[in-house]
């Protein structure tokens, strides 16, 4: 049996009258490369945030890398990374400086930081960039050098945000591929998309429509399900009956 | 007379030692009232080139014109003339909806009501919350209401930097309807995106990487110039199976695309039967292999691998 590092059992979230997340219940397992999709304004950014232990739900159950999202929420910002297309690195940080700010915030040991961050740069072959200020580094570039900074300390779990928007399409490629190797290293990945063929990647895919999620399959049982040739049929099929918007 | 021409048009940023080129020797022309697609990447030059061409940003050396008006020596006739729509939200957030379509209309010495028609289809989405604030309106709502500003003067040249950057498959589809609307009534749109997909609903665009345009066509054609014959290729394991494509002594390229792999082969004589022999002595299952036809974001890949090399 595979281990389970994310459940949720009819998790919700009210603002005032609002129902922003409404019962929302699936399992992640390690290692799952997890699809969280949704129109603007579902709910997914307010679900993605009880699972980072940075919301308290408003009923419902949850668990995060086998902690409970209302009690243990610093137990579960332990153990996950996070990284957005917004928010990532520092620019007015050098590389080695983003990494050892990171590494350091996890409670990573300086020789373990020092050891690691060679492997890592030489990876993204980074390694004569180390002084530079992030500022000035390729976009593509920076969102890889974010990714393996949010995966640094080594989390059950990585939350990803719109990881690749507006990124050329071979770095979006190549970024998939670090997706894919820490994944098989046993890293759970969560990551909501917009790119429809992104979707198609992931090993299974949930699709939320105002706060609830309407369907959760493999890709491939998805398309058969709905009937539909592509992941962006299905989307479309699902997200044009949405009610509200933002 | 073009709507918009450029010519050689090159921006550099940073200091004179370690200057960062923005955009590399840019010339194109859109036609009037075409739809016409800037697509690139963050950083490829799209938002400098709008800058320019809006009168807001000085280029370094070349020449535009918009509207037959040099963007230099006759930016107020150019800004008279033209909606612009930021990348960034710009209208004022503590105004109400309608408070923003009135003042915009008053700055350019018109009413909404003069212009109504023009915007009435996009207007009437947002109209039931007349009296919200901008800033409390949602992604979709703001985008629609910022396209009604840059559209109460009637100009005859719209430029929408990246309009749907962020926006989900819905909302990005009912955008490019209100753009071809918009193209019935004459007006010339320059639009840029990073999505490829939306190339094809342009009807000439520039593919643009690193502040060179790699590509100007209609979008059928750029496919049609991309010659090689392609493959895509599925199997049960995916991840697997593109790192074995990769490692294929005859492939000149493989990348993943969606529930299946793209395939480029160095020499086709072998074709087919070679591959499926190749995966199946690596114990390849349910491997499902055909021809496919390339679209933008293929062509994309191809020419940025041809300006690396």
């Amino acid at each position: 049996m595979t281990e389970t590092v994310i459940t949720a059992d009819k998790l919700t979230k009210k603002f005032g009258d609002f129902i922003a997340t409404n019962e929302i219940s699936f399992e992640v397992k390690k290692g799952e490369i997890f699809g969280f999709l949704g129109a603007n304004g579902a709910g997914k950014t307010t679900a993605m945030r009880m699972f980072c232990g940075l919301l308290m739900p408003s009923s419902g159950a949850a668990s995060v890398a086998g902690f409970d999202v209302y009690k243990q929420t610093e137990q579960i910002k332990k153990s996950i990374g996070y990284m957005s297309q917004r928010f990532s690195l520092y620019e007015d940080l050098t590389v080695k400086e983003n990494i050892r700010f990171y590494a350091g915030i996890y409670g990573m040991s300086r020789s373990a930081i020092k050891e690691k961050s060679v492997l890592l740069l030489n990876q993204l072959n980074l390694s004569g960039e180390v002084n530079t200020l992030v500022k000035s580094l390729p976009l593509g570039w920076k969102q890889k050098l974010a990714f393996s900074v949010a995966i640094f300390h080594e989390p059950k779990i990585v939350f990803l945000d719109e990881p690749t928007g507006g990124v050329d399409p071979i770095t979006r490629r190549e970024f998939w591929n670090l997706i894919y190797q820490a994944a098989e290293r046993g890293i759970t990945i969560f990551v909501t998309t917009h790119y429809m063929d992104e979707a198609e990647y992931c090993n299974r895919v949930s699709i939320m429509v105002d706060g609830k999620i309407e369907a959760l399959d493999t890709p491939r049982n998805l398309k058969k399900t709905y009937a539909a040739k592509s992941m962006d049929e299905v989307f479309l099929q699902l997200v044009r009956g949405a009610k509200r918007g933002e | 007379m073009p709507s918009i021409a450029v010519e050689n048009i090159i921006k550099k940023y940073g200091s004179k030692k370690e200057p960062v080129t923005a955009l590399d020797d840019v010339s194109l022309e859109v036609s009037k009232g075409e739809l016409f697609g800037v697509i690139g990447p963050d950083g490829a030059g799209k938002t400098s080139l709008f800058r320019i061409l809006t009168t807001l940003l000085l280029a370094d050396s070349g020449t535009a014109t918009v509207d037959g008006f040099d963007v230099v020596k006759q930016y107020k006739e150019i800004r008279n003339r033209i909606g612009y729509m930021p990348g960034k939200f710009s209208l004022y957030q503590d105004l109400t909806v309608e408070e923003n379509l009135r003042f915009f209309a008053t700055i350019f010495n018109t009413s909404i009501q003069e212009n109504y028609e023009l915007i009435k289809e996009i207007y009437v989405q947002i109209e039931p919350f007349k009296d919200r604030r901008a800033g409390k309106l949602s992604g979709g709502m703001k985008q629609k209401l910022a396209l009604c500003c840059a559209l109460i003067h009637r100009p005859s040249v719209l430029f929408l930097d990246e309009p749907t950057t962020g926006v989900d498959a819905v909302s990005r589809k009912e955008f490019w309807e209100m753009l071809k609307a918009l193209k019935q009534q004459g007006i010339s749109i320059l639009v840029s995106t990073p999505y490829m997909d939306e190339a094809e609903l342009c009807d000439r665009v520039a593919l643009i990487q690193s502040g060179k345009i790699m590509s100007i066509d209609m979008p059928q054609h750029i496919i049609q110039k991309f010659t090689k014959t392609m493959w895509s290729v599925r199997s049960a394991e995916m991840v697997r199976l593109l790192n074995d494509l990769q490692h294929y002594s005859n492939t000149e390229k493989c990348y993943a695309f969606g529930e299946f792999h793209h395939l480029v082969l160095k020499n086709e004589s072998g074709g087919k039967d070679e591959i499926l022999q190749y995966l199946q002595h690596l114990a390849h299952h349910e491997i499902e292999l055909h021809l496919a036809q390339p679209n933008i974001e293929d062509c994309f890949i191809e020419l940025m691998g041809n300006n690396k090399s």
